[in-house]
């Protein structure tokens, strides 16, 4: 008895060793890095040493040789890892290095699958970590100290250094500062969140993170094995991620009254801000189409290149063929659609003033945009990536998006006007949870404010209207409304493969697929697409929170 | 219609009258605003526009604007006002952007009068000007302000906020041309009419919107406002700079601020979010409402006064669609209901105590405290203010100090840094406790290290055969024969000790409770004692009963006794802050233990006890090399509970920890993390950083260690730059300089830093200290008045 404790203290000291391993690569401090770097190459090369004679005798089976030295590949999946991500440059380095001198001895190293961290966007378009400027480089040495990596996610989002870091310090306070939930339920309700719309990317990122706090290895067996509390939540979970106008305050009272395994109303909050955080994550996850990371499952193979296994990834990618931009029949196609749009906004701009829509008109409009964004249709199924069985996270997968406005049931319209997240659910949140009320409210009005003022090749464009549109399209998707919006606007400036795409990303992420990504908005840049991509995730988790948090208000009033 | 609209004028506040009474709405409100005769009132919301009628006794449905089979969304108002100098007038601002005003003189049933819908967003406030009849002003989401002159199609001037959206525009009462709009950034701003194109000044009153602002309807320059940081500030704005003047802190954010008529110095406000109450404020006594009005049950959307120089009668509207009027009278007043008494124990064991002055000086039995006892009666006087309603109190403070002698803490503060927990092996262990108790004068508890050490740490026993059950307990036969003995004769002690507090004439009935109570505790203890089997019972029971043998003794020595009456109700009462483990009946035993008992007292003095345990301690070898050590863990562990329910969870702790795995198995975790929590406490109320770290660091409750993982980031500047430093690391990414140099010896400082939080220089510990000793300037030479605690 006595003896199996300490055993199992030891390997616990071990884990922690082997956790603890990477820590000194995130320091600003240089020699730091270089201390913690030559620990790692000691530790790589006994590691080499103790298996060296297997792999020299049996180099072909790689199944074979997995297994004893399967720790040995996670070190090496990790420095491909950091050889590519790491924002320090003698950390990059020394990671090549390292690899070459293993690969030297004869032992096999990882190479990348795929190319860059989105399957949508050519890896060229995106920041080389190696080219930033000196803002970009810091958020990403923070991201990096704090995380000990640099997810995909946040290389794409390096296109809007001022939203990522805004992102970065609430994901980063949401699961790692002071909170009423213990950590390992904070990422294990980051991967429920995530399971409900399949995204193997973030469940995997945190199904890591889960363990290395601490987490129960069962729990992720499925939601059977995790506490009852955690069960509950289950509900809240599927109906906010698909139908959240159907949340009421019951939902919250069977949560917060069930006896021993009731939820206080701190912790509910901090719950339902991490599920639609999550939520509306994942939806961007799909919406870039970003890959896995390296060091994790599906990131890195160790498999020779070869013709015969040529990756799926690197064609879905366009790397290595002809980009669409070098299509020039293509382009003529599509030549003036900027222009069209800008002309419409311009026309909406002066017209405004003059003719006056009728108030019944306005409030058609409404319903008309609501009924046509449930005709537009989310596109043929097409294959996703299958990896870890995640429909275990969560019950009832038949549970899905249905249209706000179906015949039959009528679920009155939500008015800004009389719940707002400025006044309202603001006031709720900072008051349960102190202190993100504040981020998240800095984090959307970044979103929604952002702005470059260009519009593909054209400069000094207001794109408030079009901001404006794009993110009442999607809160209309929820039915939620404004008043003092004309819905007709949302005809003229969104296009119907831009409606697909949104109506896509935000209903059934998992169904993005690359031809969606690319059939609206041909002529404009990437990173205009990560903006749009950045206001469809934020509209989303504000449309999920002002659900739930007018359900909790109800709850206590 | 007409006739009611002319009544007006000259109504004096004393015409009113009625009671408080309420109606039920169609729908929620959002805002509701009063006819100057005060005999209507309008209520808006998204789904209401109506007039009811004030009677007497209840509100009467007078006219219902919303008309129309299917009511266009210009109906849907966000806010509402009624003209005061035209009493057929209303504006609505609607929550599309409409700005609307309504003529009640119409004959048509339709009484929408203009349509202004120059906004692109909602419209958030509409205000007309006081004194001028066709000036409306608009406040809207867009970020502009409008002012409108209703003879005209459109607006005549649009003052711009930058679209920051606005949330409230009030014209002054007393300056005709200038007006207030606050923003949802935080700032206000106050315009001139006449002069559209930039604000005459602008300043930041909250963090987050502000929701609200009122002027005050006398005196000219000051201005309240309310944010969503649930702060009502109010602003004296004669001034150059907009001063701050009063801020009252509320509980939720403030939605609504509205100044009392006739009283100067109150205010009425309701909040958006979670709080449904309306309360009114006195600025000057911000930390509790002068007045609550209870009734709504959502949120309140509208408050207004009925008559502006009426201060009782006051209106409101809510989203669980009633309309109140709330009488003055009939508010609730929390300051009736606060507790005007405070209790404090200090750390060493004083007292400090307020009351109501008329409480204390009646009180008689106060009077007679001993003379070893010194108060402070300190008295609160405020210059009384007419104008003020508050119920004057004042109290008295008095402060009882201890007698040093008898209460002292020291030796807690003594043995917790002499104490060593860990770092060498266990016999040394306790050996140096037991010598650290020794020197300090606690026979008892040296005693019992000494003793902890003879029964765990034996490793010549280790391979001895099993014990002998039997034969041990035959082996302590004697030995509590001889306890028995004693026992009676503490018996007796006890007996003649309750007889003396009876003596005593100046004995309260508590005292006396208190000494029966003890008597059958007592009994109680000897009870169990004798049911159980240990010796270890025995041990301790002896020590308590020699205590009170020791008091018998103490007969002649009766003027010294008195001097303990307070010291020990002081001592008492620490009891319960330290919230001992035990269960409710030890609690009581505690209460009535402890004003005769108090363990250090009873150590100074216990001297036969101390024969008796060296007594034990010696013919302990005569049968422990027969038994395990896990044979004394019964023991040991009752030794712990009676220690911790002495209050001394010091020694629990101390020896729980030096024990580690010999006990820990035996005791369950709650009580364990009790003690851990008691202990923790008491050390950080004495400051014992040092000591407090170290024992959540070895303590092996889960509960425990991780109190040292919470809360682990520490802010820091730049010592160059005066930047916070975002990053891990020492090296400041804005100045690459590194930050953590000393400024004395401008060495880089590992280990212990030390540095000003006023102007970020530090460096060693020593060397700053030094420094600081002979200069009270910053050793940087940036010129700060560095100040070393």
């Amino acid at each position: 008895m006595a003896q199996t404790l300490i055993q199992h203290q030891k390997m616990e000291v071990q884990d922690q060793e082997s956790l603890g391993r990477w820590d000194g690569l995130g320091s600003r401090d240089a020699s730091s890095r270089t201390e913690a770097m030559e620990n790692i190459c000691q530790e790589v090369m006994r590691k080499v040493e103790a298996i060296g004679p297997i792999t020299a005798s049996v180099p072909s089976s790689p199944a074979l040789g997995s297994l004893p030295n399967s720790d040995l590949n996670d070190i090496l999946a990790h420095m491909l890892m950091l050889s590519k991500r790491c924002p320090f440059q003698d950390v990059r380095e020394q990671s090549i290095q390292l690899l070459q001198a293993v690969q030297d001895l004869g032992v096999r190293i990882p190479r990348p699958l795929g190319n860059g961290p989105s399957r949508f966007i050519p890896e060229k378009e995106i920041l080389q970590v190696s080219k930033v400027d000196a803002r970009t480089q810091s958020i990403f040495e923070d991201a990096f100290a704090a995380l000990g990596r640099l997810d995909n996610i946040s290389m794409v989002m390096g296109f809007h250094p001022q939203y990522l870091e805004s992102f970065l310090r609430t994901q980063h306070y949401l699961l790692q500062m002071d909170g009423p939930l213990s950590l390992h339920y904070r990422h294990y309700i980051g991967i429920m969140a995530a399971a409900r719309h399949q995204c193997s990317y973030l469940v995997n990122l945190h199904v890591n993170d889960f363990l290395q706090v601490g987490g129960d290895l069962k729990w992720l067996n499925g939601l059977d094995e995790a506490p009852q509390k955690l069960q509950q939540l289950g509900e809240l979970n599927k109906i906010l991620a698909h139908r959240p106008w159907l949340l009421t305050k019951e939902h919250i009272e069977r949560l917060l009254k069930a006896e021993e395994h009731s939820w206080s109303l701190a912790e509910l909050i901090h719950a339902v801000v991490l599920l639609t955080h999550y939520h509306s994550l994942a939806s961007f996850t799909f919406g870039c189409g970003i890959t896995p990371e390296i060091h994790c499952d599906g990131g890195h193979t160790f498999r020779p290149p070869s013709l015969s296994q040529y990756c799926v990834c690197d064609i879905a990618n366009g790397n290595g063929h002809a980009n669409h931009h070098d299509d020039p029949l293509f382009n003529q196609e599509v030549c003036g659609e900027v222009e069209v749009l800008m002309e419409r906004m311009k026309q909406l701009q002066e017209c405004r003033d003059d003719e006056e829509a009728s108030q019944e008109e306005m409030a058609t409009r409404f319903e008309r945009e609501k009924t046509e964004s449930m005709l537009v249709v989310t596109a043929e199924d097409e294959e996703c990536v299958p990896s870890r069985d995640i429909s275990r996270h969560f019950e009832d997968p038949s549970y899905g998006y249905k249209d706000f406005s179906r015949r039959g049931e009528h679920v009155p319209t939500f008015r800004v006007q009389d719940y707002s997240w400025e006044d309202h659910g603001f006031s709720l949140v900072n008051r349960l949870y102190p202190d993100v009320g504040q981020m998240l409210d800095e984090k959307f009005q970044m979103a929604y404010n952002l702005t470059y003022n260009t519009m593909a090749t054209h400069k000094d464009v207001d794109t408030s209207m079009l901001r404006r549109a794009i993110w009442n399209y999607i809160h209309c998707m929820f039915g939620i409304r404004y008043d003092d919006y004309d819905y007709g606007e949302i005809n003229q400036l969104l296009d119907r493969s831009f409606k697909i795409y949104i109506k896509t990303m935000v209903c059934s992420p998992e169904k993005t697929t690359k031809r969606m990504y690319e059939s609206f908005w041909r002529q404009f840049q990437h990173s205009e697409k990560v903006h749009v991509n950045l206001l469809l995730m934020e509209a989303r988790m504000q449309a999920e929170l002002l659900y739930a948090l007018r359900a909790i208000t109800r709850y206590m009033t | 219609m007409e006739k009611m609209s002319r009544v007006t004028t000259a109504l004096g506040s004393n015409a009113i009258s009625g009671r408080t009474m309420f109606c039920h709405l169609d729908a929620p409100a959002n805002a509701i605003s009063v006819c100057r005769d005060a005999m209507q009132v309008v209520v808006a919301g998204r789904n209401i526009f109506k007039i009811y009628a004030l009677e007497e006794e209840q509100f009467v449905e007078k006219l219902n604007l919303r008309v129309g089979r299917k009511p266009s969304l210009n109906f849907s108002c966000a806010d509402v006002m009624w003209h005061q100098m035209e009493e057929s007038l209303l504006a609505t601002a609607a929550t599309n952007g409409a700005v609307v005003t309504w003529n009640l003189g119409k004959p048509s049933r339709n009484k929408q009068d203009q349509l202004f819908t120059e906004h692109k967003r909602t419209v958030n406030k509409v205000c007309f000007h006081p004194t001028e009849v066709y000036m409306l002003l608009s406040g809207s989401q867009d970020g502009f302000m409008k002012c409108f002159d209703l003879r005209k199609k459109e607006s005549v001037s649009t003052f711009s906020g930058q679209s920051e959206s606005v949330r409230d525009v009030q014209f002054s009462m007393k300056d005709y041309f200038t007006f207030a709009a606050s923003f949802e950034n935080g700032n206000v701003q106050l315009w001139d009419i006449r002069r559209p194109d930039r604000y005459e000044r602008m300043f930041t009153a909250h963090t987050g919107p502000v929701f609200c602002c009122d002027w005050h309807p006398d005196d000219r320059g000051w201005l309240a406002t309310g944010g969503r940081d649930k702060m009502v500030k109010v602003w004296d704005m004669t001034t150059n700079r907009a001063k701050e003047i009063y801020c009252v802190q509320t509980i939720a954010s403030v939605a609504r601020v509205k100044w009392r008529p006739e009283r100067k110095f109150h205010l009425a406000t309701c909040s958006m979010m979670v709080d449904h109450n309306i309360y009114v404020w006195d600025i000057r006594r911000p930390f509790i409402p002068f007045a609550t009005f209870e009734e709504h049950k959502d949120v309140t959307t509208g408050i207004v006064w009925r008559h502006q120089h009426d201060p009782h009668f006051l209106l409101s509207g809510s989203k669980d669609s009633t309309l109140y009027q709330h009488m003055f009278k009939d508010a609730t007043r929390p300051v009736d209901k606060a507790n005007p008494e405070g209790l404090c124990f200090g750390l060493f064991g004083d007292l400090a105590f307020a009351a109501k002055e008329s409480l204390i000086s009646s009180d008689a039995n106060r009077k007679p405290y001993p003379g070893g006892d010194r108060r402070y009666p300190i008295f609160f006087f405020k210059k009384p203010d007419p104008t003020e309603q508050f119920a004057h109190v004042s109290s008295a403070l008095s402060v009882f100090e201890t007698d040093l002698d008898s209460n002292r803490m020291d030796w807690f503060v003594k043995t917790a840094q002499l104490y060593l927990l860990s770092g060498k092996p266990f016999a040394e262990l306790c050996d140096h406790n037991a010598k650290v108790a020794r020197e300090l004068k606690r026979p008892q508890v040296s005693t019992t290290w000494t003793m902890l050490r003879i029964m765990f740490s034996d490793p010549a026993n280790l391979t001895a055969p099993g014990p002998n059950p039997i034969l041990s307990k035959l082996g302590t036969l004697p030995l509590m024969n001889s306890f028995s003995m004693k026992e009676i004769g503490s018996g007796i002690g006890t007996e003649s000790r309750l007889e003396r507090s009876k003596g005593e004439s100046r004995q309260d009935n508590i005292h006396l409770e208190s000494g029966n109570l003890h008597l059958t505790n007592n009994n109680e203890e000897n009870e169990e004692t004798e049911g159980s089997e240990g010796q270890a019972e025995y041990m301790f029971g002896d020590a308590e009963l020699d205590d009170d043998d020791l008091y018998s003794m103490e007969h002649d020595n009766q003027t010294e006794e008195q001097e303990y009456i307070l010291p020990q109700e002081a001592f008492q009462l620490r009891h319960e802050i330290m919230d001992n483990p035990s269960a409710p009946e030890h609690l009581q035993q505690d209460k009535a233990d402890s004003p005769h008992v108090s363990g250090n007292e009873a150590e100074v003095t216990c001297l036969t006890p101390i024969e008796s345990f060296s007594l034990i301690s010696i013919s302990q070898p005569l049968f422990s090399p027969h038994l395990p050590a896990s044979f004394f863990c019964p023991i040991v562990r009752e030794m712990l509970s009676y220690y911790a329910e002495q209050g001394d969870v010091q020694m629990a702790v101390s020896v729980l920890i030096v024990l580690g795995d010999r006990i820990r198995k035996e005791i369950d975790d709650l009580t364990q993390e009790h003690w851990y929590m008691s202990y923790i406490d008491l050390l950080q109320r004495f400051e014992l950083w040092n000591v407090s770290n170290e024992v959540i660091k070895l303590s092996t409750c889960s509960a425990i260690t991780c109190l040292n993982q919470a809360s682990t980031t520490l802010h820091i500047n730049c010592s160059n730059c005066k930047r916070p430093m975002s990053n891990k690391g020492w090296i400041c990414d804005r100045c690459h300089q590194c930050a953590s140099v000393c400024a004395v010896c401008h060495h880089v400082v590992k280990g212990l830093f030390v540095w000003c939080q006023g102007c970020s220089h530090g460096g060693h510990l020593e060397h700053i200290m030094n420094w600081l000793k002979s200069s009270t300037h910053c050793p940087a030479g940036c010129g700060h008045l560095c100040e070393y605690t």
